[in-house]
């Protein structure tokens, strides 16, 4: 057996530990793994660093990845321009123990990096207080149901079709241990938002909350105002949407949202493979007992200082045990460290002008598909940056088309709800430059 | 007349209306009391339900309910000085008003001489 650089024990060390365990060979370790078990794995020979860095790097090269393509698909998590000065001060080392700052003393930058990020949170979303970060949009929208649950003490919530159907599915595998319906409201065939009628019909004395998406899964604007009336004050209306959206969209809290949740992975955070990303959880004051998550307070030292701590902290695990209001104890801090430098670089004025680009880019393209004869929009409803189309030739073979050209296309629609069978979703940000869209619409036309 | 849940809840009892609380003993081992979750009047509780939430700078504790009723009334003043709770636990800082359901429950609840041993049995 050789000896490797990184490998602590000699053969010395070795044949003295085996002395001790009363072993023969190594493989007499493993004399108790059944003789089935036992495959060939046919490793490679071993390869020095130097080799192995060299044919990473040549495998890597074949990596397609989205610095390289046009992204013409959202769905959840999306490609905007990051400032390169957010990954910068995002790496400083005093920001990468991101681990829950029990010791307010030592955790002071982390402390209120977390309050400003709350803070924030809640001017986007109109809200009143926020909480410190959740997993992502899919487990902070689940945990809202279940706090509508506790606010409004019924035993069912109603969701929208309309709303991302994964995050659909987080919602159920939540509610499914705690006991709790979840009932799903039709979407509108025609305008792509909330059926009313069926949410009426669906209306019941033990409902907590309705969940919807703003935008919808498909990218339309629902009429959160209608659907507050709807509903009444006994049920909380709870509302997921894009942070982004938000610069040009009037803020949930205006109206009459109970509880705003979303993914904050669009605000500087990178795509990865859908994730790491964020949650942010945002509610009334009056309901911030039952929020889940940490919470971060400013207050005065001693000596009248400005101070930041934890608070509320008698809700949480570590205190309540398995009364507690949630398990989330570390959350996406780090995240909402990059989301929080992210806001504060571009301001008010450079996120209302993200999302108008955004908005304006899907609005041209939707404009171009009208014109043709083989792509058509679906539905009817306002969107922001995303929308449906219908296509007339099939579509996984025409995004296997467009990936030679480092085209990522629209998403199939197929696999989530068989009503949509050809259709696309197609998505747009700032990030898409004017001639990457006059490419695509040309392939759009060029269709049939 | 006055009777001690093993709890540390009181109750004080005029014709069908108890009065309820938690006691003097047990405000001190909470510490400093910041928020009081009272019960929902015109809800029935049955004895040992959990029926409030009272949150102090130590710990978020269960309260339970000393006898079986309906609340009739809650002490509201709680919701924004619920340190009267530590000032005056068995007198300004009761919790909620109950018409009791089984008057044979106060039976097994202690009185003043049986809770004190009970407390210091605790330690």
């Amino acid at each position: 057996m050789p000896e490797f650089p990184y490998l602590p024990q000699t053969k010395k060390d070795i044949d003295e530990m085996m002395e001790v365990v009363g072993v023969k060979s190594i493989s007499e370790l493993f004399s108790d793994i059944p003789e089935r078990f036992e495959v060939d794995i046919s490793l490679p020979e071993s390869k020095d660093e130097f080799t192995v860095l060299r044919d990473l790097s040549e495998l890597s090269k074949r990596n397609l990845t989205l610095n390289d393509m046009s992204v013409f698909r959202g769905a959840g998590v999306y490609k905007h321009f990051v400032p390169s000065a957010v990954q910068a001060i995002a790496s400083r080392g005093e920001f990468l123990t991101a681990y829950t700052p029990y010791q307010a003393e030592v955790s002071q930058g982390t402390l209120q990096m977390l309050f400003e990020f709350q803070t924030m949170i809640c001017e986007l979303t109109g809200m009143e207080v926020a909480n410190s970060s959740m997993y992502d949009g899919a487990s902070a929208v689940a945990e809202a149901a279940l706090m509508a649950v506790r606010v409004k003490g019924g035993k069912k919530v109603l969701v929208s079709e309309a709303l991302h159907p994964e995050y659909v599915e987080t919602i159920k595998t939540y509610c499914f241990g705690s006991d709790i319906d979840v009932e799903t409201v039709a979407f509108d065939s025609e305008s792509g938002q909330v059926d009313v009628t069926d949410l009426q019909n669906k209306l019941t004395e033990d409902i907590s909350g309705f969940v919807l998406g703003y935008p919808n899964f498909f990218g339309i604007i629902e009429n959160l105002s209608e659907i507050r009336s709807t509903i009444g004050e006994n049920t909380m209306m709870i509302v997921s949407t894009n942070p982004i959206a938000l610069g040009i969209l009037e803020a949930p809290g205006m109206l009459g949202a109970d509880i705003v949740v979303g993914d904050g992975q669009p605000l500087g955070n990178a795509p990865s493979f859908g994730g790491p990303g964020l949650g942010f959880f945002a509610s009334k004051e009056s309901y911030i007992r039952k929020m889940p998550g940490r919470i971060i307070g400013e207050t005065k030292d001693n000596d009248g200082r400005t101070g930041y701590v934890m608070v509320l902290q008698t809700r949480e695990q570590h205190i309540r045990r398995s009364k507690a209001t949630s398990n989330i104890c570390s959350n996406h801090a780090f995240n909402a460290l990059i989301a929080s430098i992210y806001m504060s670089m571009i301001g008010s004025e450079g996120l209302r002008e993200i999302a108008k680009r955004s908005f304006d880019k899907a609005h041209y393209l939707s404009e171009r598909i009208s014109r043709t004869d083989h792509v058509s929009l679906v539905f009817t409803g306002p969107f922001f940056n995303e929308f449906v189309a219908r296509f007339d030739c099939d579509l996984k073979e025409f995004n296997k088309e467009l990936l030679k050209d480092k085209i990522l296309g629209p998403l199939e629609l197929e696999r989530f709800n068989e009503k949509l069978k050809d259709c696309g979703l197609i998505c747009t940000t700032e990030a898409n430059l004017n001639e990457e869209v006059e490419f695509f619409a040309g392939r759009l036309e060029a269709i049939g | 007349m006055k009777k001690y849940a093993a709890t540390h809840e009181w109750v004080s009892v005029e014709g069908k209306t108890a009065t309820v609380g938690i006691s003097d003993h047990a405000q001190d081992h909470l510490g400093d009391i910041v928020y009081v979750d009272l019960p929902e009047v015109g809800k029935s509780y049955k004895k040992g339900d959990v029926f409030c939430t009272i949150e102090s700078v130590k710990a978020a504790s269960d309260i339970y309910a000393p006898v079986s009723g309906k609340v009739v009334e809650v002490n509201e003043e709680l919701d924004s000085s619920p340190e009267k709770i530590n000032d005056d636990a068995e007198g300004e800082g009761w919790i909620a008003k109950m018409e009791i359901s089984n008057e044979s429950e106060l039976d097994s609840l202690m009185d003043l001489e049986a809770y004190k041993k009970h407390c210091e049995e605790e330690g």
